[in-house]
């Protein structure tokens, strides 16, 4: 058996089951909508298995899925590092997603990583304490700041509603994912315009980890002459 | 019973712990587990990805000892009479990038020294004490980052640059973009010229307003301070490109610690604000030279440091084994200032890692 590991929910598991559908491979779900069970129908041997987006990821790095639809934002945060851990199927051209930097659209001093920089050292010296920027993509963020040379700030953990925290006043600026934009200019907040950390869409998947034995290649070879990937060793 | 590499190691760093207390240091001895928002304040955010963090939820955050260095400083300023000589011995843990053969658990044992009567004696007494204990074949280097604080100190230029140079000064790519900014060799950043443009045309409180809705802790004096400072920037002058070059030059050097000082005497007509840190150089090599140290054929390297030892801020010191680093240390007077609230404690010390030094890690 393959396992393919698709969004329990929301607009990410019905686009997902529209690529699917595209390819020629059908995603069902079986009994009440609220059973996290499903069928697959055009290529033989796979099991469906409904997960929640965030979990995917894991579940990739731990092998108890062999395939897995989630968002390349999520496996980087996730696995380090992430290329030995999974490999990309197909970018599926949804669930599109820029992991950003934002600061007040107050801050008219502010337009790049420099102008955050030397702000951080302001607030610093007047607070007393370092610049808090919230978000829930840490390893990410980090990196990105550190390579950028952004220092005396840090990171807050916020897992929802982050473009909130500013005005709530327990952070300065947000690194968050965002689509239209329309959530941060309802916040007041502008992206910085070298803010942008990773671009991200939904993708498919393979564990390195899985078992991939004769029955769940055969399967990935029937989705493979559906999808069309470029050859991979897994 | 299986036996692996570990009581080998432990009694390597017995060796050591015993060569610091024969040395006159008093061994000491800190908790695992630290408070988090010490260690965060003083080494910012990049710690969390180097150690341990975990959550308590009476304590709160705490983190595993990713090095001695604060709590053996804490524990001085708390009991401590100078000058004082500590050492000690025990694990500590950092996280490794992916991929890394490193150790994530490994023991230091380590020696630092309080006394602010004459700093390059006490740097000389630390350096020579870890050439005694370590073997000979191990490849030596010597830095200063007191010379190019000072140098930075010393730049023909307004107060906020060269705060926000010494600020980045551990951080190459930056310190040198930053150098290349006030030097005027990158052209404007295109956003900050518009602000000031818009700020000088319709005032800077009527630009602030024009954004809409304020919000969050940082206020808006804060920005207007900021924009001021901005505008009072554009008029300031580029750096003197002989100033540059003495910054260039020192960056650069990679000699013998006496070539060192001569080339460092030619750069100070250019910049005479060195003269003090070059003196303080000398005192030092005068006092290795009573150790037995010979200073003409030590290694110097200007930049020697600046990117590994975030802490340090003064001479600073390293042995290794090809590319393994099995000791290192130097000054931190700085970070004594940082947890000492401004307190003045002036601080030396340095680290070995048994494990490499018995090359079984």
């Amino acid at each position: 058996m393959l396992k393919l590991g698709v969004p329990s929910k929301g607009r990410l598991q019905d686009d997902t089951i529209a690529w699917f559908a595209q390819h020629g491979i059908t995603l069902e779900r079986t009994g009440s909508d609220r059973e996290y069970a499903g069928l697959v129908s055009g290529v033989d041997g796979v099991q469906l298995v409904l997960l929640s987006a965030g979990e995917i990821p894991k579940e990739l790095a731990a092998g108890r899925i062999h395939l897995g639809v989630t968002g390349l934002d999520l496996i980087r945060e996730k696995l380090l590092p992430w290329q030995e851990k999974v490999a990309v199927l197909a970018q599926m051209g949804f669930g599109f997603a820029d992991l950003i930097i934002a600061v007040p659209k107050g801050w008219v001093d502010v337009e790049c990583l420099e102008d955050l920089d030397a702000v951080a050292a302001q607030f610093r010296k007047v607070h007393g304490f370092r610049l808090r920027i919230a978000t829930k993509y840490h390893n990410l963020v980090r990196g990105f700041l550190q390579s950028k040379g952004v220092a005396d700030y840090q990171l807050i953990d916020s897992q929802g509603a982050t473009e909130g925290t500013v005005k709530n006043l327990t952070a300065e600026a947000i690194a968050d994912i965002t689509s239209s934009g329309s959530t941060l200019e309802a916040n007041h907040l502008k992206i910085l315009n070298d803010g942008l950390i990773l671009k991200s869409e939904a993708t498919l998947f393979a564990s390195r980890f899985a078992d991939w034995n004769d029955d769940a290649r055969a399967s990935l070879a029937q989705m493979q002459a559906l999808v069309k990937w470029d050859d991979i060793t897994l | 019973m299986l036996n692996d590499n570990r009581a080998a190691i432990r009694e390597q760093a017995a060796t050591l712990e015993t060569a610091f207390r024969n040395a006159g240091a008093l061994h000491v001895e800190s908790d695992a587990l630290l408070p988090a928002d010490t260690l965060l304040d003083l080494y910012g955010e990049d710690i969390r990805a180097r150690a341990y963090v975990t959550q308590d939820p009476v304590l709160g955050e705490r983190m595993l000892r990713p090095d001695f260095t604060v709590p053996i400083v804490e524990r001085h300023m708390s009991e401590g009479a100078e000058p004082a000589r500590y050492c000690y011995n025990g694990s500590v843990w950092r996280k490794q990038d992916a991929g890394s053969q490193k150790a994530s658990e490994f023991i230091q044992v380590g020696f630092e020294l309080f006394d602010r009567t004459d700093p390059a004696v006490a740097d000389a007494e630390v350096f020579a004490l870890f050439r005694e204990i370590l073997p000979d074949d191990l490849t030596v280097g010597t830095g200063d980052i007191g010379i190019l604080r000072a140098a930075i100190a010393g730049l023909t230029t307004s107060d906020k640059r060269r705060a926000a140079l010494l600020r980045h000064s551990w951080r190459p790519t930056r310190f040198r973009q930053l150098l290349d900014r006030f030097g005027g060799k990158t052209t404007p950043i295109a956003s900050r010229v518009e602000l000031i443009k818009a700020a000088k045309a319709d005032g800077i409180d009527t630009l602030i307003k024009s954004s809409g809705k304020f919000l969050g802790l940082r206020s808006k004096a804060e920005v207007h301070t900021r924009i001021e400072s901005l505008i009072n920037d554009v008029d300031e002058p580029n750096l003197p490109s002989g100033e540059l070059a003495v910054i260039e030059a020192i960056l650069n050097l990679d000699c013998t610690a006496t070539q060192a000082v001569e080339k460092l005497r030619e750069l100070q007509s250019d910049l005479p604000a060195i003269a003090g840190a070059i003196a303080v150089f000398e005192t030092r090599l005068a006092a290795l030279s009573k150790h037995g140290v010979d200073v003409n054929t030590l290694a110097f390297e200007g930049s020697y440091g600046l990117t590994s030892m975030e802490y340090y801020d003064g001479f600073v010191f390293g042995f290794q084994r090809g590319e393994q680093v099995i000791a290192s240390g130097g000054r931190y007077d700085a970070l004594t200032s940082v947890l000492g609230n401004g307190r003045d404690i002036a601080a030396v010390g340095g680290v070995i890692r048994p494990d490499l030094l018995l090359g079984v890690a």
